[in-house]
This record gives C-alpha cells, structure tokens and sequence, in this order.
C-alpha cells in the first residue's frame, strides 16, 4: 500500500535534533575499551622469545639483542652464569596492523596495546616506533 | 535503431568500487551487457600460502571490509576443522554475536546505499546514521568498528562481560524500533515503489540456474540460507526466520534484507540473553596434519565458501576463497537486460556487490590483450617458475 510522504514526519522531527556528526577533532574521541592502536614495549620484561615476531602478520615488529657482545661469567667455583640477554624493539607504525597479536602472544606481557590513536606523521621516519633497552640509552 | 555501447566504469560515479560493464543501448534500453572483473585483484589466496596459520587469518579478515567477521571465521573452522577440534560453545556464541552484528551493519549499509542509488537521500543520511548504533557495539565488544579480529585459531580473543551485553542489547532493541519504520518507510513510500518494483527482474528458475546467493536468491523466492541448510556454530538452536520473497526485482530484494535485519536483532537477542558459560577459546597446534576441509558461511551478501588445504606444514598449503557476490554476479547481465540506463547503477547496487571480496584472479596475456584460457594460463605459470630456476623435470605436466 502506497501511502505517500511517509519520510516527512521524521524530517520534521530531525530539524530539532542535534547533529549527529560527532565534532572530531575539535572534541576529542574516546575510543572503546579494547580499543587496539599503538602498541607499548617493555624492555625489561622481554627474554627474546620471538613469538611477537614469528605470528605479526604485518612483519611489523623486530626485537633485537642489544648485548650480543656480553660473555657469560664464570664463578669462582666454576659455575658459569650466563649473560643476562637484553632486547630493543622498533615498530614499524605504517606497517602495523594493529591487530594486538602480538600482545596475545607475548609469554612475559612485555607488551600492551595502548588507545594512541593519531599517529600520522608527514615523514616516514617518525613512523619508526622505537623502544631502546634503559642499559643502552645510557651508554 | 543504431545501437550504441556505453561502458559503465571501472570508474564511475555510480559505483563505489571498481568494475567494468559495458552495456548495449539501444535508445535507453540496454540490450545487452558484459562484464569485466579483475580490477582489484590483490592476491590475497597465494599470500596467504606464505604466512602461517595465524598470520593468514588476520589477511583472510581483511579480504572483505565488510564481511571480514564472514571470511575470518569461514577460515578459522576450517583450520579447526583440520585440528580435528571442537571449540567451546561460548566461543560459537560470540562469533554468532559478531556475525549478526555484522550482518545488520552490512544490510543497513546497503539500505543507504540503495536508497542513493534511487534518489531518495533522506533515507540514506538516516539508515547510515542508525548504523552508526551498530558500529558502536561491534566497538563496544571488539574494541574496532570494522576489523573487529575476533575470531582466534580454535576460539575468540576476547569475551564478552555483563555489562557489554546489557549495552549491546539496549543498541539492539532501539535498532528493532528503527528497522521497523524503516520497513514501513520503504515498503509504503510511493517514491520508493515506484524506483524498485519491476527492476531488474530475476525470475526464480533463473536465480537457481544462475546459481544466485543470498538475499538476490531469496529475494526470487529461492529459500537458500546456509544457517538453516547447513547450520554452522550453533545456528540449529536458535529460532528465527527464513525470509524469501517472490516479487523477484529490486524491491523484493529490499523486502528480503529490511526484514532479515529483524530476524538478526531476534537471533542477537536470543544469544545476548542465554550467552552459555565457559572457556573461550581452545589451543591449536602450530602445525596442522595434512588434509583438507571446506565450509560454508552465510555471509550478509550470501553464502561464502572456504576452502583450505594443508600438508602438514606451518603454512596453509592452498586457501581458496568463494565470495557471494561472485556467485551472484552470474545474474547481473541478464537482470540488466531490457531495463533502462538509469536503473544500471541500482540493479548492480542492488546484489550488494563487493567487487574486492570478488576479485580473486586477474588474466594477464603476455600482450596485454585478449583473453587467456586455462591451458595457457597455466603453461605460463609454468614458464614463470622456469625461469625463477624450479626444476620441472620430475613434475607431470599434463
Ligand atoms: S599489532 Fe599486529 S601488526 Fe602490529 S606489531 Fe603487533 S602483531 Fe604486528
Ligand atoms: S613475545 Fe614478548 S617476550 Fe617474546 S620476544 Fe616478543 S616481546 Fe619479547
């Protein structure tokens, strides 16, 4: 059954409504709570597993060794320790998905997704995310 | 008469991804139309093969913007399928949760593109902005409004807590009040009737013929879900309606989807309420024994098919892709057939094509031109890999 102007009630209706647009970036957005952007690390949680590496998707993720070099110690009465390995991560950002997998994976919770969302950068370098050891900083 | 051929896209206002229709005229009428396909193609199924199980997942999801809930979760039964596991009920829930969801996000999408298509603009800024509604539980539950990335080998990734449901419930039922005016609006508005009925006719035993899915099947009175033939998670427990119609043009195809989004609030309000208890996902291993599987899964366009093969390796050794609107692209030429130029844009809008879930090979002759049979095709990528240095000695060329 046809019945005409069926729509003029509702615009009637919507003239006194507020927009619905949201004023984005004038106000500022809150994202939901599992919200997944921008991905923190933790360099001294990290024991170089690679599992973060190994499932990105996006081979977004490097974790690196930054004491190679370090030799394991050798006590007094011949037990030998060895060298407490330390790791550095670089996220590349323009290739990051954001998929949080590599949070999921991570045995040691060195990683977590945060809800830094505006991450765009005019020149590609900036979108080199890099999280350095504290012990490398220093030297 | 003097018959003229007009070619619409691959880049054309009207249509919102690429795809080239050359269509015949004559006057207004359009006699004939060809198809041409293979403008987006991305080569998700070979890129899958050099990923592992998990990485391939997370590209299977992006094969489709909109269906990505579809295509992941096609997937990941399959690679349990393959794992020979059975994964928590609850788990099944929420991808049912998600699924239906996704299902109303896509069909109030396809409601404002349709009524863009057809002029009446009004309906589209308020169908999209109702979406919205959806959008923001998809958010609540999964953290992001597209890629929700629910889905994990052997479960779901994140649970759903009381509180979210009770959110998502209240989204759900506002959602029901404007569905329902909207069914009103578009089965009763005299513009809207007169723009839909009659267009792009499809009769039944040609929808079946042309092998058409999903709601252009429906809309030909072709009762055809895979929730009800081939129930998946636990769609054989739940209640709700077949739609079918038998108007057979683009107003049954309206008809069809407007109140499929009824039966999805219905199915998401059963679930919400009686969520069962439970782990949400199970292990998998890395590595999954040779075999292969295929599935099935009712996406919002139709039913998607999956296929996935394994020989024992990290990575899957062949994943084939079979989206709905490639099935249904088959009835597009002869629906456009005897219509008006003017309708074009609507009749192809009106199988809800996603031309980039679609494309999943592209032909390229040495020349450039011309069309390559399969033989060919495949003494070329035989050549191609010749000369990458694979040895094809001990291979049985056929
Ligand atoms: S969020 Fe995803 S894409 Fe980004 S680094 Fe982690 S696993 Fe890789
Ligand atoms: S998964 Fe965690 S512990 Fe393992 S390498 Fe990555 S960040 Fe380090």
């Amino acid at each position: 059954m046809a019945k005409p102007l069926k729509a003029f009630g509702e615009v009637l209706k919507n003239l006194f409504k507020k927009p619905a647009t949201s004023q984005y970036p004038v106000k500022k957005h809150t994202p939901a709570q599992h919200y997944r952007a921008r991905i923190k690390f933790t360099p001294e949680e990290c024991i170089g597993c690679g599992i973060c590496m190994r499932n990105c998707p996006a081979a977004a993720i490097k974790i690196t060794q930054i004491n190679p070099q370090d030799k394991p110690q050798t006590l007094p009465d011949g037990k030998v320790i060895p060298a407490k390995r330390k790791f550095k991560c670089v996220i590349d950002l323009s290739k990051c998905i954001y998929c949080a997998q590599c949070v999921e994976g991570c045995p040691k919770k060195a990683l977590k997704s945060t809800d830094e969302f505006e991450l765009a950068a005019f020149d590609k370098n900036k979108l080199q995310d890099e999280f350095k050891h504290p012990d490398e900083t220093q030297k | 008469m003097p018959k003229i051929t007009v070619p619409l896209g691959p880049q054309h206002p009207a249509l919102k991804e690429p795809g080239s229709f050359l269509l015949c005229l004559e006057g207004e009428q359009i006699v004939d139309a060809t198809l041409r396909l293979g403008y987006n193609h991305r080569g998700v199924e070979k890129a899958a093969e050099s990923r592992n199980y998990i990485q391939a997942m997370y590209l299977i999801e992006r094969v489709c913007g909109i269906c990505s809930h579809a295509h992941a979760t096609a997937y990941v039964t399959n690679v349990e399928e393959l794992a020979g596991v059975d994964i928590p009920k609850r788990a099944k829930a929420i991808r049912v949760i998600i699924g239906e969801l996704e299902r109303l996000h896509s069909h109030l999408l396809w409601l404002g593109v349709a009524a863009h298509e057809i002029g009446f603009d009004t309906l589209f800024m308020y169908s999209w902005r109702d979406r919205e509604m959806v959008m923001d539980a998809l958010e609540t539950i999964s953290g992001n409004r597209v890629h929700y990335s629910m889905n994990t080998l052997g479960g779901v990734r994140r649970d759903i807590t009381a509180e979210q449901v009770k959110s998502v419930l209240s989204k759900v039922e506002a959602l029901e009040r404007r569905i329902k005016y909207y069914i009103e609006l578009a089965t009763e508005e005299p513009t809207v009737i007169a723009r839909t009925k009659g267009v792009g006719v499809l009769p039944k035993d040609e929808a079946i013929k042309r092998c058409a899915a999903g709601p252009l099947a429906r809309a030909s009175g072709v009762a055809r879900d895979t929730r009800k033939d081939d129930p998946y998670l636990i769609y054989n427990e739940l209640d709700f309606k077949l739609i079918t119609s038998d108007a057979c043009d683009v107003f049954g195809r309206l008809y069809v989807r407007a109140f499929e989004m009824l039966e999805s609030c219905k199915i998401l309000k059963q679930v919400l309420n009686w969520l069962p208890e439970g782990a949400i996902s199970i292990k998998i291993p890395v590595k999954l024994p040779p075999g292969q599987a295929v599935n099935r899964y009712e996406a919002p366009r139709g039913e998607d098919v999956h296929y996935l093969k394994s020989d024992g390796g990290l990575n899957p050794a062949r994943v084939k892709v079979r989206a709905p609107t490639l099935a249904n692209f088959a009835s597009v030429d002869y629906m456009l057939k005897g219509d008006q130029l003017a309708d074009a844009p609507l009749i192809i809008a009106a199988i809800d094509p996603c031309i980039s879930c679609t494309d999943r090979a592209t032909i390229i002759t040495p020349s450039g031109t011309g069309i390559m049979i399969w033989q060919d095709m495949r003494a070329h990528g035989i050549e191609f890999y010749k000369r990458k240095g694979i040895d094809f000695s001990k291979v049985k060329v056929m």
